[in-house]
């Protein structure tokens, strides 16, 4: 070995930065260009999404801030609410668009399998965290959801442990568990996202290998 | 012999000419204009906030109702008394094939609608006379008898004009017009609520009791009706007044209003298990042969990338494998 060559360290700490360096280079993790092909407005609604969602987190913390009863005295409570209400709109309207665009151009292909699958986990968390927050309320609405929802939950036993009803359990639910679930799916999603890169057209072959016959057989998707 | 033509793998998106692209000032611009899109959406259709149903306003608009649901809880016939797991054993439950979820998951908010709807909240305030001695001949039954009476004047709360307690012809009703007149002075002067939400703690935020109690009745509904909340009006994705509710919840909602699932008696576990279903298939659409090749063979894809198409014709898009 080379007395001017670093020494690699062998342990686990190590092994950890080398394995995020390869499989996540800088270059990769905050590219400053995109393949050609991407040129849609509907590649526009996954960024809509999470800015949609930042919008989202930061109007319900200051909804935190200020306790559950806040909204319903206070005026710049309730346009602070209503700033939450319809950045939720946004959001969950931005996240569906974007879900059929993925669909209609088989995003998933090319070893993106789990990017599709952590996408629809964190869309099934936003209507789980957007119902307990409906169940949040303290209102006439909130009083008929939760009247409502507990038959389709206990019909299926879920109703025993998540009882719709428990204001308490339903707003920790709503500004912690489920929260914390969707930052952790979102940030996971769009490191996937940068780590396989943006899906290429369907059929598209790379330039240096566009010939007709150029054929050859897919991995697991 | 017929043999399958290969698929064509994905290439690497790396591997394509790039062009420059600024995600950040991307990911910035699209913030600020979310940001001010939800300001001026806010403050122009605000958010409604219609105030809570309460015991106290149901005895006022509606003291009928109220006594007779009191007599349904006192006697064990009210949706609640007679429900199942979670809240009693009084039945199984709904089932989804042969899984019976409802009673496996067992009594987890067990809820004893007498005692706790009606006779602990009289005890819990100052008895007049008349109470205490309503309150001993009740404890004193036989619960055939505590049922008979009940059945009785929930019949005669029936014949009486517009269920009106005043108006009803006398009979064999034991303790329970007692009973229930106190009741409905409780829910009259706020202390009902109070009584039934705080169930018995200081602090708490289980509204249990108190909901499963006014949604008994006719009040709640009646309320929820007026804003288009109700079942058969796709209320699970209504909001009140006129604003988006969970628009998102409508595949959801769709079941509930076609038939098999509108009528049958585990209407919530099929729905809930076909939403489990589709769920799945979409979580697991990547690994599902014919599913996943719905957007090769509609071809919507070409629109999305037809910039792409112009310049690069692909002489073998529909062998690509998706």
């Amino acid at each position: 070995m080379s007395a001017s060559q670093p020494v690699e360290p062998r342990n686990w700490t190590g092994a950890l930065r080398r394995r995020l360096l390869r499989e996540l280079p800088p270059e990769k993790l905050l590219p400053d260009s995109q393949p050609a092909y991407m040129a849609s407005w509907i590649y526009l609604f996954g960024v809509l999404t999470v800015a949609a969602l930042a919008v989202v987190v930061g109007t319900g913390c200051v909804l935190a801030l200020k306790g559950p009863s806040w909204w319903h005295l206070s005026s710049l409570g309730h346009y602070v609410n209503s700033m939450h209400l319809w950045s939720v709109e946004l959001f969950l309207s931005f996240m569906v668009i974007h879900l059929w665009g993925k669909f209609f151009m088989a995003a998933w292909r090319g070893r993106r399998a789990m990017t599709w699958i952590t996408g629809c986990v964190a869309f099934f968390a936003s209507i789980g965290t957007a119902f307990t927050g409906y169940l949040a309320q303290q209102n006439l609405d909130s009083q008929w959801i939760s009247t409502q929802a507990k038959d389709g939950l206990n019909s299926v036993g879920i109703g025993a442990y998540f009882n719709v009803m428990d204001f308490g359990q339903m707003l920790m639910w709503h500004i912690v568990l489920l929260p914390a679930a969707i930052g952790v799916l979102t940030v996971w999603h769009l490191v996937l996202v940068r780590r396989r890169g943006i899906v290429p057209p369907i059929g598209a072959v790379t330039p240096e290998s566009e010939t007709p016959t150029e054929q050859r057989t897919e991995k697991q998707p | 012999m017929n043999r399958k033509r290969p698929r064509q793998e994905t290439p690497d998106s790396h591997a394509f000419p790039t062009r420059p692209y600024d995600l950040v000032k991307e990911a910035l611009i699209a913030l600020l204009a979310v940001t001010l899109l939800t300001f001026g959406l806010a403050a122009l259709f605000s958010s409604p906030d219609e105030k809570p149903a309460t015991i106290s306003a149901w005895t006022q608009a509606d003291p009928a109702d109220f006594t007779a649901t009191a007599v349904g809880e006192l006697g064990g016939t009210s949706a609640t008394a007679q429900y199942g797991p979670p809240y009693n054993t009084a039945a199984d439950g709904q089932k989804l094939g042969p899984l019976s979820l409802q009673k496996w998951a067992g009594v987890k908010h067990p809820i004893d609608t007498a005692n706790d709807l009606v006779l602990q909240p009289l005890r819990q305030t100052p008895e007049p006379a008349a109470v205490t001695a309503a309150l001993a001949q009740w404890s004193a039954a036989t619960t055939d008898q505590q049922a008979k009476w009940t059945s009785a004047y929930t019949d005669a709360l029936g014949k009486a004009p517009n269920g009106d307690p005043a108006k009803v012809t006398s009979g064999d009703y034991g303790p329970v017009p007692a009973l229930t007149a106190r009741l409905l002075q409780l829910g009259r002067s706020g202390t009902l609520d109070a009584q039934l939400l705080a169930e018995g703690h200081y602090f708490q935020t289980d509204y249990t009791r108190a909901l499963l109690f006014l949604a008994d009745g006719s009040y709640l509904q009646d309320q929820a009706r007026a804003q288009h909340l109700g079942g058969d009006q796709w209320g699970m994705m209504n909001e009140t007044g006129n604003y988006p509710g969970q628009a998102w919840l409508w595949l959801y909602t769709f079941w509930y209003q076609v038939q098999p699932y509108k009528s049958s008696a585990n209407a919530d576990a099929l729905v809930w298990g076909t939403m489990a279903l589709l769920s799945a298939l979409l979580l697991l659409l990547p690994f599902i042969p014919g599913l996943r090749d719905i957007p090769r063979l509609t071809r919507v894809y070409r629109l999305i990338w037809r910039d792409w198409y112009r310049d690069h014709p692909t002489p073998r898009g529909d062998a690509a494998r998706t």
